[in-house]
């Protein structure tokens, strides 16, 4: 028995949640089909216009990868509760900060990346100009990781009970509201050829700020939530 | 088998300690004035009917719960100054899995160390589980073990995280008949290298070595 230390701790938790996430291929591709569906399906829905597409995909791609985020956020803790599995991680003897921290990345590997990395394909779709597809990318991957953490404290707070899956939505959403603010804004703005590193660049501050303060939020509403 | 204690202490003073302990649940009174100390090589048995508060009690001393009213002391001092040092010398198996069903045995085990900040070589590993029965199963996704078998590779955390004093909630639970004799004579042996153990459980018990029976519910 060797200790081990806080990065090799949050590795071995990192590494689990991936094992886990991807022998059950539902629990992340379910929004992602939802992110590929909607968007594929709105060209369909609005007719495939050149013009109106391209003012509208900024906002539509921003929002449905909001939706699709929040449905992946329901699932976060929710099995690890169940299989008691939780109890075992606040039971550690080490801080919760670093366990949570891995915990929500995790779950950001497999839900904001992967519909970051896809959104060029559908911004193709979706007819949004070439200016704006690197930003898009970056705004997207900067925003989904915001998102994760914001919907990490919500789905520690919900996780405790049986039908916390409306509730959860009432308490994220509204905190969702500025990426996905900044986030359209950004795609906007690099599309109308105008300074987009502004609202990049709140973007990454909001990131940092979840990163610093997220965890505790989280780790706080996990143990009140398995204290009933 | 040699027992991973992480550390001897002296065996004067109890280790732990629940003075005047009252706890309460949806206005019902689960126990109230309950003193109770445990030392090195004291096997305690909660007993009561259902609902009268021994999962509550284990979740209040492993630190999950903290509706409760009363002194908690570990090794002298106040339990809530003392968590991490409880927490890296209890090990607590509650009554829900405690493993993920889409993972190996072994690759369970190794996250349950992990948490606990320990590595443990997957030789280590292996043993714990060949010791619980599952040298078999150790590749195989928990999904298609049975539930006496899942229960088991919770189980074989006791042999690979160590501990002084075992919290188990109700550990015969889809057990078999010889399974039972095998976990009372791991309980046996843990006490005599100096753990400490408390447990709930309906089953009689029959320890070679005396046995403490607290019983709950009847306030």
């Amino acid at each position: 028995m060797i200790p081990m230390g806080t990065g090799a701790v949050m590795f071995a938790v990192l590494r689990r949640d991936l094992q886990a996430a991807l022998r059950r291929g539902s629990e992340w591709s379910n929004p992602l089909l939802f992110f590929l569906m909607v968007c594929s399906l709105f060209p369909l829905g609005i007719g495939p216009e050149r013009q109106q597409l391209a003012v509208l995909a900024p906002g539509i791609i921003w929002v449905v990868a909001l939706l699709a985020s929040m449905m992946a956020t329901d699932g976060l803790f929710r099995g690890d509760y169940d299989d008691a599995t939780l109890e075992q991680l606040l039971l550690s003897p080490l801080p919760l900060y670093p366990l949570v921290l891995a915990k929500t990345f995790g779950h950001w590997l497999v839900s904001g990346l992967p519909l970051s990395l896809l959104s060029p394909l559908l911004a193709t779709i979706l007819q949004l100009p070439s200016e704006g597809l690197v930003v898009l990318m970056v705004s997207l991957l900067l925003g989904t990781a915001v998102l994760s953490f914001i919907g990490a404290i919500g789905a520690a707070l919900t996780v405790g009970l049986r039908k916390g899956g409306l509730l959860l939505s009432l308490i994220v959403l509204p905190l969702y509201i500025p990426v996905l603010i900044f986030g359209s804004a950004a795609v906007k703005s690099a599309i109308d050829g105008m300074a987009y590193l502004p609202p990049l660049a709140v973007l990454a501050a909001l990131l940092m700020t979840a990163l610093a303060l997220a965890p505790l939020a989280i780790g706080g509403a996990l143990r009140i939530s398995v204290d009933q | 088998m040699r027992w991973p204690l992480a550390a001897r202490v002296s065996l004067s003073s109890p280790d732990l300690k629940l003075h005047n302990l009252y706890s309460e649940r949806d206005e019902r009174v689960l126990f109230a004035g309950l003193s109770l100390s445990v030392s090195a090589g004291d096997v305690v048995q909660l007993a009561g009917p259902n609902g009268s508060g021994k999962t509550t009690l284990l979740k209040i001393l492993a630190g999950l719960s903290s509706r409760y009213e009363g002194d908690i002391h570990w090794r002298g001092e106040n339990l809530i100054t003392q968590r991490e040092d409880f927490r890296q010398h209890s090990l607590y198996l509650g009554h829900g899995s405690g493993i993920k069903a889409q993972l190996t045995a072994l690759e369970n085990l190794r996250w349950s160390c992990a948490v606990r900040g320990q590595h443990v070589a997957d030789t280590d590993l292996h043993r714990a589980l060949t010791t619980v029965g599952l040298g078999d199963f150790i590749q195989q996704p928990c999904y298609s073990l049975s539930a006496g078998q899942q229960r088991r590779v919770n189980l074989a955390r006791l042999f690979c995280c160590p501990a002084r004093l075992w919290l188990l909630d109700e550990p015969f639970t889809a057990i078999d008949q010889r399974g039972v004799a095998e976990i009372e004579q791991w309980i046996c042996d843990f006490a005599d290298n100096g753990g400490m153990v408390l447990l709930t459980t309906h089953h009689p018990l029959s320890l070679p070595r005396p046995l403490r029976r607290i019983e709950l519910g009847r306030t």
